[in-house]
């Protein structure tokens, strides 16, 4: 008995040392092996498919040419928007183990992170770097909390864009695009009497989300729609009455099947003729590219309806977060991104514009020509849908309402719940 | 060790035939229903990016391409092998460990087992989201994360409720007087394992190794949140063939059957002890 | 004997501890310990495992919900049930719920039935049985990622002139009145939702049914067939009798996967309202809105929601158990 004991005691022993043997391997954060003391930069994003992976990957080539030295980590999880990557960002940074950098969009999302007192200000960075100068002031301040920027921009998205098709156009007997809500509504009707094929092209509830601010940018305008977002804004008031009643009736001439489509099989639908139109940020251009589509054959563009002068913009940004592993070479990345040559190598192949305002044109053709030079010449609103102008809970909070109203299509129920999520989160 | 093998009774009578044949029909109706799902994973894996639509789901490929099923397999190649290194020792250390439980709980009792055993049943319910945030911190606070040996852990202790279950009933039909037996030759708790119980296990660890192997293969919440890039197993990578801009529909299917083959296999081989596991009480008591 | 044991639990006769020899009292006292002891010391590493993370992370998960930390910097005080109680007062909540729900009703009496008529076809034994049990299973082996793709496509809810996935094969078939809106439907929609969870799981369910079916001694059913009882009379009277063990093993396993459904409906609908469960609704909170108190709520409601599933069935058992 004495003996089996002791054996019991000796098994229980040796499982556990072959465990805790096991878990040295353990230690590394996210990184591969690499010697010891070498210069690691782990990086945080959602940029796994297509354009965007390939404008990162362009990005880091250049890095790592510069700097031979410092390994770089891609930590890129896909899922709609960051919502993967972000949750498992949310964990490490709790768990004070943050990555060296990590992607947000500039603006109200990275608020929670600020004010929990996760990221570093980046005043001096912008100082040293003259970014101050190289990027627009109302992008910088848009994205100064407090008196310091805590985030490097490193491309600009627009919003408003409305995708159309030429011969369904012409199938409906409409000459151009519509430039107002109103005309957008009746060309919509127009093209759901005159023809057999989808008014407009939905996809799933963040895409209503989507074509929620452009109605609201659309009906409100610049100014307008702007106040919306500062604290004690009024959501209750006739003009938001008629930009919610006026979705409802837009929503009228989308399809059944919209929660079963992704964004993209919505988009495709005008290039492949069998919508009118698609409200959607130019990130649809990128896509239209890698499907071979032609502009002004397959497909053309406009600003959304209403909101003609107007960039509804919205930014990719990456951050410095306190106690990154190695804080040297995350702001190595940081300068990468902010400059010139690294923005230049990103945005042809994302689909976007760059930031900064020195970019070289001649590698930005079609749409991203077109977008450069209205992002010249716009007022400037923030995107709320893509973490501009509001902050994580009255984000969600506005997509539960928009969720709602997509089951209920009950406009005051709807502008209730908008007036409550801005009484309770703005600021 | 009652394995009870019922031989089902030969079909004499011709209405038992015919009763046989329309048995055989509603079978085959149902493998038709089962198996629509695979074929438009398997067609669509085999279309070039134009054709692989939701449209053209139920047409063959006009041009047949491997093109997804090499770029699936580049993708996941690397995950694929920590796959195998999370599951295939998560599932065996999880076997042992709920043998071991298993045992102890149905033939070597202490006082207030029962209540102990219900206590890890329940862990079995908790929503796992729920806990993510403060099992990183645990697991950051004792150096565990970032790499399989951490996840396999993360495994083996949430599954401790499931193979204990398994093992506890599968034990219970082993007879008391084969231990008293034992214990009588002058056998401690561990010889009598090794001598009486452990030889009889082999279906219970069917039963255990696939289930364990399976739920740890296809998880994703705790690889995401609980290993790194160069760790990540085959699930990460198939959830980041998604991307979001062109959704590559034949790379994913292909990717999707890639991922799925592993445990497929392990289903072929260890199926018929599965069954065999099934039948002797592991899971029906 | 495996038969009419009672069920998911027990497994076995309750075996009274090893028999403690005789001597005196102090002595008999340390050997009936030493008889047990060792038992309790090979668990202790399990014991100690799921203290920790399994009662130790549910203990901080009903402090945060029982707290006022509504955003990453609130502060913890505590406020009892307020978080409990407003849920109810939440539109979204109680759509949750509702979905869920449907959605466990439809999964877990589909997968059952199906798992049981699949047992039952397949029980007198058939040639190429084994072929048909590995199509049956093999749903399981597939993980959601991929069951979510591909039931996407199939279940699009696209009208007739733009029909795709089932809805194409219907009308092909002539079988159009079958076309439906699949899970975009107003109140049935998480019955679709449920499809592809039956698919997954009705195998598993049928192999516990045919290993049920099949451990009824054949001398039992012998017996009745000689007292002049059809085939489907000794089903009727013998078999299924035995099987509720069998049933609530499944029911217990199903149920707690389907209270819990987060992968699936992410995998097909991504998070939309129109197919919001309480474990979506618990994510977003933690991780889009940063709300760790009222994720935390929910989390807590939904251990709740399994625990009333399971308890009262596992005191039955304990207390069965002790009877016999």
């Amino acid at each position: 008995m004495q003996r089996m004991r002791w054996r019991a005691a000796m098994a229980l022993l040796a499982a556990g040392s072959l465990v805790l043997a096991g878990c040295g391997g353990g230690d590394n954060q996210g990184g591969g092996g690499g010697t010891p003391g070498a210069s690691k930069v782990e990086v945080f994003s959602w940029w796994t498919g297509g354009g965007e992976a390939k404008g990162l990957e362009a990005m880091v080539a250049d890095f790592k040419a510069k700097h031979p030295e410092i390994q770089f980590v891609n930590a890129a999880v896909a899922g709609g928007s960051g919502t993967n990557a972000k949750a498992v960002l949310a964990s490490r940074l709790q768990a004070n183990q943050p990555p060296d950098s990590f992607q947000g969009h500039a603006g109200a999302e990275l608020q929670d992170y600020i004010k929990a007192g996760q990221l570093e200000e980046l005043d001096s960075f912008y100082d040293e770097n003259q970014l101050r100068s190289v990027f627009p002031q109302q992008l910088v301040d848009q994205i100064t909390f407090e008196g310091h920027v805590y985030s490097v921009p490193v491309n600009i998205h627009r919003s408003n864009v409305l995708w159309f098709s030429p011969q369904v156009l012409a199938e409906a007997g409409l000459s151009g695009p519509p430039t107002t809500v109103a005309e957008f509504i009746s060309a919509l009707k127009q093209v759901k009497q005159k023809t057999k094929k989808i008014p407009l092209s939905l996809g799933a509830q963040w895409t209503a989300d989507h074509l929620f601010e452009n109605v609201l940018l659309g009906d409100l305008g610049a100014d307008g729609y702007n106040a919306l977002w500062k604290p004690g804004a009024d959501w209750s008031g006739a003009p938001v009455t008629k930009a919610l009643q006026d979705f409802a009736e837009i929503l009228t001439y989308t399809t059944t099947e919209a929660a079963s489509t992704d964004w993209q099989l919505a988009a495709k639908n005008v290039v492949d003729g069998k919508a009118a139109f698609n409200i959607m940020g130019d990130w649809a251009a990128g896509y239209f590219k890698e499907l071979k589509k032609t502009p002004d054959k397959d497909y053309k563009y406009a600003a959304a309806p209403g909101t003609d002068g107007v960039y509804l913009w919205l930014s990719d940004s990456f951050t410095l977060p306190k106690n990154a592993k190695d804080r040297p070479a995350a702001l190595e990345w940081l300068k990468e991104c902010a400059s010139k040559q690294g923005q230049d190598l990103f945005n042809p192949q994302k689909g976007s514009i760059p930031a900064r305002t020195d970019a070289d044109t001649s590698l930005y053709k079609d749409y991203l020509a077109w977008a450069l030079q209205q992002w010249k010449s716009s007022k400037l609103a923030g995107s709320f849908w893509h973490g501009v102008t509001a902050n994580n809970q009255w984000h969600t909070d506005i997509d539960t309402a928009v969720g709602l109203f997509l089951n209920s299509r009950d406009v005051g129920k709807f502008q209730s719940a908008l007036v409550e999520a801005a009484k309770n989160d703005a600021g | 060790m009652t394995v009870l093998a019922r031989r089902p009774p030969s079909l004499r009578s011709s209405g038992g035939r015919r009763l046989g044949a329309v048995r055989f029909v509603l079978l085959l109706g149902f493998v038709v229903l089962f198996l629509i799902p695979l074929y438009v994973l398997l067609a669509t894996s085999f279309k070039p990016l134009e054709e692989a639509d939701p449209s053209r789901a139920w047409s063959l490929p006009r041009t047949w391409t491997l093109e997804g099923w090499r770029a699936a397999l580049d993708a996941l190649a690397p995950a694929l092998w920590n796959s195998v290194k999370l599951a295939v020792p998560g599932a065996a250390i999880s076997a042992v460990l709920g043998s071991l439980n298993g045992y102890v709980l149905s033939k070597w009792r202490f006082p207030y087992a029962d209540a102990v055993f219900a206590a890890f049943l329940f862990g079995m319910f908790i929503p796992y989201q729920a806990v993510m945030i403060p099992l990183v911190q645990l697991m950051t606070k004792t150096h565990l994360i970032g790499g399989i040996p951490g996840l396999v852990l993360a495994h083996v202790v949430y599954g401790i409720p499931i193979c204990t279950l398994i093992f506890r009933n599968y034990y219970a039909t082993i007879p008391d007087e084969l231990l008293e037996a034992a214990r009588v030759d002058g056998a401690g708790m561990l010889r009598a394992y090794a001598s009486v119980v452990l030889p009889n296990s082999g279906p219970a660890f069917a039963v255990v190794l696939i289930w364990q192997f399976t739920s740890m293969w296809n998880d994703f919440l705790f690889a995401v949140f609980l290993t790194g890039p160069a760790s990540w197993p085959a699930t990460v990578q198939l959830n980041n063939i998604a991307g979001s801009m062109v959704v590559p529909y034949g790379q994913q299917m292909a990717a999707a059957i890639l991922a799925s083959l592993p445990t497929l296999l392990v289903y072929v081989l260890l199926g018929r002890f599965f069954m065999r596991g099934l039948m002797a009480g592991a899971l029906k008591g | 004997m495996p038969a009419s044991e009672p069920a998911l639990t027990t497994g076995g006769r309750r075996r009274p501890a090893p028999a403690a020899p005789a001597g005196p009292p102090r002595r008999r006292r340390r050997r009936r310990v030493r008889a047990w002891l060792p038992g309790l010391v090979l668990l202790t590493p399990s014991i100690v495992a799921i203290g920790v993370f399994v009662y130790g992370l549910i203990g901080w998960n009903l402090r945060l919900a029982l707290s006022s930390k509504t955003t990453d910097i609130s502060p913890a005080h505590f406020v009892g049930l307020r978080n409990f109680t407003r849920l109810w007062g939440e539109e979204r909540w109680n759509l949750a719920v509702r979905h869920a729900v449907l959605f466990t009703v439809v999964f877990v009496g589909g997968a059952l039935l199906l798992g049981w008529l699949l047992a039952l076809l397949l029980d007198k034994g058939m040639r190429a049985e084994a072929g048909f049990r590995a199509v049956y299973l093999f749903p399981m082996a597939i993980s959601f990622i991929a069951t979510g793709i591909v039931w996407r496509w199939l279940m699009n809810p696209a009208p007739p002139e733009r029909a795709v996935g089932l809805n194409a094969l219907f009308q092909r078939l002539g079988l159009g009145f079958l076309a439906n809106d699949w899970w975009q439907n107003d109140r049935w929609g998480m019955a679709a939702m449920a499809v592809p969870a039956v698919w997954q799981m009705a195998g598993y369910v049928m192999a516990l049914f045919l290993a049920g079916f099949r451990s009824v001694p054949e001398d039992l059913r012998e017996a009745a067939r000689v007292d002049g009882c059809s085939e489907w009379q000794v089903y009727r009277y013998v078999v299924f009798p035995q099987l509720r063990p069998v049933t609530l093993s499944a029911l217990i396993i199903l149920g707690h996967i389907s209270l819990k459904v987060f992968d699936l409906v992410v995998a097909m609908s991504g998070k939309q309202i129109i197919t919001d469960v309480p474990a979506v609704y618990m994510w977003q909170m933690v991780f889009d809105a940063h709300n760790p108190a009222k994720g935390a709520a929910i989390a807590t409601y939904m251990l709740l929601a399994v625990a009333v599933l399971i308890l009262p069935y596992l005191i039955w058992t304990l207390r069965s158990e002790r009877r016999s």
